[in-house]
C-alpha cells in the first residue's frame, strides 16, 4: 500500500545520518587504531600494528581489562540475585501492588547516574554516613577505610544502578509466561520448587540473558563509578582511554582498547542472541 | 482475561523480606542525599542536625550552575527534537519498506543503546577531529541526538505495532496524500509512543555524561558540571541540585503516568465496548 516515493522518503534521511554520525565514527575508531603518534604530538596517518602489539606486551592493559570484566561479572550477578527474586515476586505475589511496586523500582532511574555514585560516596567515606554511623552506635571505634576506593565500592555502585535494568527484562518475561502453563505443572502435581525450576525458570532465561548482557556490557564500560569511589584498585578499562584520550594524548592506542571493548561488546551481545533464541518460545 | 493468577501454594515467607531488603538498597543513596541537602555541617556525619535550608541559599545564588542548567535544558531539547525528526522516519522505514542492509541499519540505529558511551563518544571526537569542527554545546547535541535515535525508534516501533493500518488505507482510499495521511492519522495514533519517548530521550539528554565527557567544548551541561565540581570534593549544594531534579523527576512521571493510564483506560473501554458490544 506504500509507494515507492513513500518508502524512500522514510528510509533515505535515518539512514543518510546513521551513515554519517554513526557507522563513519565506529570505523574511524578501528581507523585510528592503526595509526600512530608523533613525537609533536600530531597523529600519523599511516599504517601500523604497533598499537596492538603495545596492548599485548606491556601487561597493564589486559590485566585491567581481566579486572574490568571481573568487576563487571560481579555487578552481573549481584544484580541478578537482587532483580531476579523482586520481578518473580511482583509477577506472582504482590497483587494490587504490582503497579505501585513496579514504578517504585523505576523511579531511580530516574535519578541521576551521577548523583547516585556520588550518594554512595558520601555513605561510604571515612567521614561519610556509614561509618558515623558506626562509631556512633559504638560497632566500630575508627572508621573502615576499605569501604571507599576500592573494587567493593565500585560493584556496590554499580550494582545500585544496574539492578533495575536487569529487574525490568525480568519482569516482562515473568509477566509473558501463560499463567495456565503454572497452573497445569500444578494440577498435574508438581510441586511449587519443581514448577519453579521446570516451568518458570527456564521461560524466563530470555529476561535473564537480556537483563546480564544490560549489566555487563555498561558496567564493563563504566569510567565513571570507578574514578569517583574506585581508588587506584578499583581502577577499569575505560579510565585508561581516558588517560589515553587526555593528559596521556595517546590516541591511537586509546583507539585500539577501545576498539577491543566494542568487539567484545558485539561479541557477547551475539551470543547472548543466540541463547535467547534457544530458550525463547519455540 | 481472569484476574491475576499467583503460584498456589508456595506463598515463600522471604521473597517479601527479600523485596523490601532491594528497595532499601534501591532508596538509601537517594534518602541519604535528600536529608543530607538539609544538614546544617553539611554532607556526612551521623545522626544528621542542625536543620538549614543554607545549601538552597547558596545554590541559587550560584550562576555557574544555573548556566550548565540552561545549556542542559537546551541540549535535551534539540536532542530530542533530531531524535525524533530521524526515529520516527527510522521506525517507519523498519516497519515499511525493504532495502538492502536493512538488519544491519537495524542493529546500527540500536548500538548505542547498549554500548557504553565512552565507545560512541570517542567516536564522534575523532569524527569531530577528523572534520575539523570544534567542540561546543553543538557537538553535544549531534552526540546525545544521534545515540537516542535508538530510544525514538524503539518506542515508536512498539507504537506502530499497535497501530491498524486500515486507518491509513482508508485516508489514502479517501484521496489524502501521504504527507496528509502522515501528518493527519499516523503521527497522532502514535501519540502516546511519541510522547513517552520525548519524555524518555529528555531525562536520558539531561543526565548523559559519558558521551557530552569527550565531546564538551567551553560551555558545561550540569552533569558535567556537577562532575567538575565532584572532582574537587564533596559539596552540599549537589545534594540540593540533586533533591530539586529529583522532585522534579517524579513530578513529571507522575503527570506523564496519569495521562497514560487516563489515555489507555480510555482503550479499554473502547476495546470492550467493541468485544461485547454496547
Amino acid at each position: 500500500m506504500f509507494s515507492r516515493a513513500y518508502r524512500i522518503a522514510i528510509t533515505l534521511p535515518p539512514l543518510v545520518w546513521v551513515i554519517l554520525f554513526l557507522l563513519l565514527p565506529y570505523a574511524l575508531l578501528f581507523c585510528y587504531s592503526f595509526w600512530s603518534v608523533s613525537a609533536v604530538q600530531t597523529i600519523i596517518h599511516s599504517w601500523t600494528l604497533d598499537n596492538y602489539r603495545e596492548l599485548l606486551r606491556v601487561n597493564v592493559y589486559l590485566q585491567t581489562l581481566f579486572r574490568s570484566m571481573w568487576i563487571a561479572a560481579r555487578v552481573t550477578l549481584f544484580s541478578l540475585l537482587l532483580g531476579y527474586p523482586l520481578a518473580y515476586y511482583l509477577s506472582f505475589y504482590a497483587e494490587k501492588r504490582k503497579e505501585f511496586f513496579y514504578q517504585l523500582v523505576i523511579i531511580p532511574l530516574w535519578v541521576s547516574y551521577l548523583v547516585r555514585a556520588y550518594a554512595w560516596k558520601t555513605i561510604l567515606g571515612s567521614d561519610g554516613v556509614l561509618n558515623t554511623l558506626l562509631q556512633y552506635v559504638h560497632l566500630t571505634s575508627h572508621p573502615l577505610n576499605f569501604l571507599l576506593y576500592s573494587p567493593f565500592a565500585v560493584v556496590l555502585t554499580l550494582t545500585h544502578i544496574y539492578t533495575p535494568f536487569t529487574f525490568l527484562p525480568i519482569y516482562a518475561a515473568l509477566e509473558h509466561i501463560p499463567r495456565n502453563l503454572i497452573e497445569a505443572s500444578h494440577d498435574l502435581g508438581a510441586p511449587p520448587l519443581q514448577t519453579f525450576w521446570r516451568v518458570i525458570l527456564p521461560l524466563s532465561i530470555p529476561g535473564v540473558l537480556a537483563g546480564a548482557t544490560f549489566a555487563f556490557v555498561l558496567s564493563l564500560g563504566d569510567f565513571l563509578a570507578p574514578l569517583l569511589l574506585g581508588g587506584p584498585s578499583g581502577i577499569m578499562i575505560s579510565n585508561i582511554v581516558v588517560s589515553l584520550f587526555g593528559a596521556a594524548y595517546n590516541w591511537p592506542l586509546g583507539a585500539a582498547i577501545s576498539f577491543c571493548m566494542l568487539a567484545l561488546v558485539i561479541g557477547l551481545l551475539f551470543f547472548s542472541e543466540r541463547l535467547e533464541k534457544r530458550w525463547g518460545f519455540r | 482475561m481472569g484476574l491475576p493468577m499467583s503460584v498456589p501454594g508456595n506463598r515463600s515467607r522471604w521473597l517479601p523480606w527479600h523485596a523490601a531488603l532491594v528497595f532499601g538498597f534501591l532508596y538509601l543513596p537517594i534518602v541519604t542525599l535528600i536529608v543530607y541537602s538539609f544538614n546544617g555541617p553539611g554532607v556526612g556525619g551521623f545522626p544528621p542536625r542542625n536543620f538549614t535550608l543554607d545549601w538552597y541559599r547558596e545554590l541559587f545564588a550560584d550562576d555557574a550552575i544555573w548556566t550548565s542548567v540552561l545549556n542542559s535544558l537546551f541540549v535535551a531539547l534539540a536532542a530530542v527534537a533530531i531524535s525524533l525528526a530521524l526515529g520516527i522516519p527510522a521506525a517507519l522505514a523498519l516497519d515499511r519498506a525493504n532495502f538492502p542492509g536493512k538488519v544491519l541499519f537495524r542493529r546500527l540505529v540500536l548500538l548505542p543503546l547498549i554500548l557504553p558511551g565512552i565507545i560512541t563518544g570517542l567516536s564522534l571526537l575523532m569524527l569531530f577531529r577528523e572534520a575539523d569542527v570544534k567542540l561546543s554545546l553543538m557537538t553535544i547535541i549531534l552526540g546525545h541526538g544521534t545515540a537516542l535515535i535508538s530510544v525514538a525508534t524503539t518506542e515508536v516501533f512498539a507504537g506502530l505495532q499497535k497501530l491498524d493500518r486500515a486507518q491509513e488505507e482508508a485516508s489514502l482510499d479517501l484521496g489524502a496524500n501521504y504527507w496528509q495521511t502522515f501528518w493527519r492519522i499516523t503521527i497522532p495514533n502514535l501519540r502516546l509512543s511519541i510522547i513517552g519517548a520525548a519524555l524518555l530521550i529528555f531525562t536520558l539528554s539531561m543526565d548523559e555524561i559519558a558521551v557530552s565527557f569527550f565531546l564538551i567544548g567551553r560551555d558545561n551541561t550540569l552533569p558535567l558540571e556537577i562532575w567538575g565540581r565532584l572532582r574537587r570534593g564533596i559539596t552540599p549544594e549537589i545534594n540540593a541540585i540533586s533533591t530539586l531534579i529529583f522532585v522534579f523527576s517524579l513530578a513529571a512521571i507522575v503527570t506523564w503516568y496519569r495521562l497514560r493510564v487516563r489515555a489507555e483506560s480510555k482503550l479499554e473501554i473502547a476495546a470492550e465496548l467493541v468485544e461485547t458490544g454496547p
